[in-house]
């Protein structure tokens, strides 16, 4: 009876490392998202320099699996008149 | 050119209002400018604990839309003539604040005080956002709780990402306020203490505020606490709070138990 007071009365330890637990895990995560918009703008950047495109043309997914995640790059180009994309490099 | 500051927290209840008021009145004490300003669109309560409640004619967001000027919105404290409050507004909501209309408010202020404290609404949002947007310093206030510390780590991590400073890839001071700290429930292991609270969030330490009845009391009255009681523990906590924040070095010293006669004799119990 003694010792069950005495372990209610150490409530903070526990939420200490709860909370250790929990922010690890969320500042892990919510850098991955801010990956996703770095690797946006960086995408957008390059193809910029040899395409005319529409920022909001790029569209960069991350989805998280257990074993591996995957990365889905969607990037909209006008068609072009001339030579097809290909050719010009 | 004013230091912008955000008051912010993620959480509500925790006690941004108190602080923004607290910290205001504790700088514009010195004799420096302080503007006050209300970001909580909707739900305005800076102009209640400052007791200005009655006076307000204009708000941030016809500031904000050009429909008054600055000097028509700011409400001039009747206690400490060096205080301004720019309210929010309580019937628009917070869409109808712009980014280039902030952007513009907060650059006018800029050049006519020496310090701009921006009260932010609670959540991570577009109204906490734009709260912070400008700030070149943060106050993160933090009850010594699990949900309000969790929350002040989202927030740490918008002010890194979504202000101005951080665009540009400046710094953004910022700093932990701890309230409503209960030392003697700290000292038995029944709350975090404030080495757990620092070492969790990793930033530097404002002050610490106390639980006390005086900040209730001062809100009933709408005099902030560094007037209504200034000799109080929190008004003094607050008043050191707003040194550091001006750059001044003040030891800070952790509240300690309050012992009675009875743990005086019979020691502190198991923990």
């Amino acid at each position: 009876m003694m010792w069950s007071w005495f372990k209610r009365r150490n409530s903070a330890p526990v939420a200490r490392e709860r909370l250790q637990i929990l922010l690890a895990h969320e500042r892990s995560t919510l850098g991955r998202s801010n990956l996703v918009s770095v690797l946006q703008d960086e995408i957008l950047a390059v193809i910029s320099r040899h395409v005319f495109i529409d920022p909001d043309a790029v569209q960069v997914k991350m989805d998280r699996g257990a074993k591996i995640s995957t990365l889905e790059i969607e990037i909209e180009i006008p068609n072009m008149v001339g030579p097809p994309l290909a050719m010009t490099y | 050119m004013a230091n912008v500051v955000v008051v912010t927290s993620g959480k509500g209840g925790v006690g941004k209002t108190t602080t923004t008021a607290a910290l205001g009145t504790a700088l514009a004490q010195t004799g420096q400018t302080v503007a006050v300003v209300d970001f909580d669109v909707g739900l305005r309560n800076l102009d209640l604990v400052l007791g200005a409640e009655r006076r307000v004619v204009y708000d941030l967001i016809n500031v904000v839309q050009g429909a008054a000027k600055l000097q028509q919105a700011l409400i001039r404290d009747k206690r400490i003539e060096t205080l301004w409050l720019l309210p929010a507004s309580q019937t628009r909501d917070k869409d109808a604040l712009t980014d280039e209309g902030v952007a513009r408010v907060i650059d006018e202020l800029r050049q006519r005080f020496d310090w701009v404290l921006c009260d932010s609404p609670a959540g991570i949002e577009r109204g906490a956002q734009l709260a912070m947007r400008h700030a070149d310093a943060a106050v993160i206030v933090t009850n010594p709780e699990v949900s309000s510390v969790r929350d002040s780590d989202r927030i740490i991590g918008l002010l890194d990402a979504k202000t101005e400073r951080a665009e540009r890839g400046e710094r953004i001071a910022k700093h932990i306020l701890v309230t409503r700290f209960d030392p003697a429930r700290a000292a038995r292991g029944e709350m975090l203490g404030i080495a757990d609270i620092l070492e969790i969030l990793s930033l530097p330490l404002l002050g610490i505020i106390p639980e006390s009845q005086e900040v209730l009391r001062a809100s009933n009255l709408g005099t902030p606490v560094v007037l209504s009681d200034p000799a109080s523990a929190p008004a003094r906590a607050y008043t050191e709070a707003a040194r550091r924040l001006e750059g001044e070095d003040v030891e800070i010293v952790i509240p300690a138990e309050k012992r009675g006669l009875f743990t005086k004799l019979f020691g502190r119990r198991a923990a």
